[in-house]
């Protein structure tokens, strides 16, 4: 209970938050997470270059970027890492429109805590705040409303639905 | 009511999905909605109302005239899209961790 009302209190329209539990050890989520990110992030629908994107790179050091990488060698930026704490904290910048387009002047921010959890799991709490600099983006905002958003989404369905 | 019920209610009639439709284009007055269509202009201003309130509708005054334009509500279909995003994302990445702590624990 302490925990809902500790997250309740907090809940900032500005961000979003996320909670996993792993069953593994936070080395193993650690390393999963920053070193094998091409392995589990959804790369046939999230990323930005025209090549088909085959990895997923964290530059593990303060400073170091965060990228795709294509099938024909192109890299394509996504970010950078604000902090690097292994094992237990990760904070990158998240400069992707919602339209999936890079821009370096957006800098919305994702934080990672991997917290142990029992004898062989981790929790893995996230947030991706800063939100609000997707507002002055209006019109890739209305692209999303439209198009990809999960509210487009619902419309559509409905407009299915309603047409059957 | 949660806001999606309100948005699938105010889209149930066929007249305010052919009003909104017709906002997708730009800002227009409830004149230049309902030119063309089959109902009348306070007609017109009844289903705006109800748009409106589930917030797919938003309105501005331009000189004297009143503008109707889709309420982008930025921050908030973001939100809602971000959220689905990192669910399936994570959701990945806690498959991908299991699988490699399984792995390593059976050498």
């Amino acid at each position: 209970m302490m925990t809902e009302q500790a997250s309740s209190s907090s809940v900032d329209p500005n961000s979003v938050r996320k909670v996993v539990n792993v069953k593994a050890p936070p080395d193993v989520a650690w390393r999963v997470f920053t070193e094998k990110m091409g392995t589990w992030w959804p790369l046939a629908d999230y990323k930005i270059g025209k090549a088909k994107a085959v990895d997923a790179v964290v530059e593990p050091r303060v400073g170091g970027r965060w990228y795709e990488r294509g099938e024909d060698g192109s890299t394509c930026e996504w970010g950078t890492v604000l902090a690097w704490e292994p094992i237990t904290r990760l904070v990158l910048s998240w400069d992707i429109t919602a339209d999936w387009q890079y821009d370096p002047n957006l800098k919305t921010e994702i934080e990672l805590r991997f917290i142990a959890e029992g004898k062989n799991g981790t929790r893995v709490e996230l947030e991706h705040r800063r939100l609000d600099r997707f507002g002055a983006r209006r019109d890739e905002m209305r692209a999303i409303f439209e198009t990809q958003g999960d509210w487009g989404k619902l419309l559509q369905r409905f407009a299915r639905a309603a047409e059957a | 009511m949660t806001n999606a019920e309100r948005v699938l209610d105010a889209l149930g009639d066929p007249t305010r999905r052919t009003v909104f439709k017709r906002l997708r284009g730009g800002a227009r007055s409830v004149g230049e909605i309902a030119d063309g269509m089959d109902v009348s202009r306070p007609a017109v201003s009844q289903h705006l109302a109800v748009l409106k309130a589930a917030r797919l509708v938003t309105d501005r005054a331009e000189g004297t005239r009143r503008l109707y334009v889709v309420d982008a509500r930025g921050i908030d279909a973001v939100r809602e899209w971000l959220d689905g995003f990192w669910d399936k994302t994570l959701a990945a990445f806690k498959a991908a961790a299991e699988r490699e702590a399984n792995k390593e624990s059976k050498p």
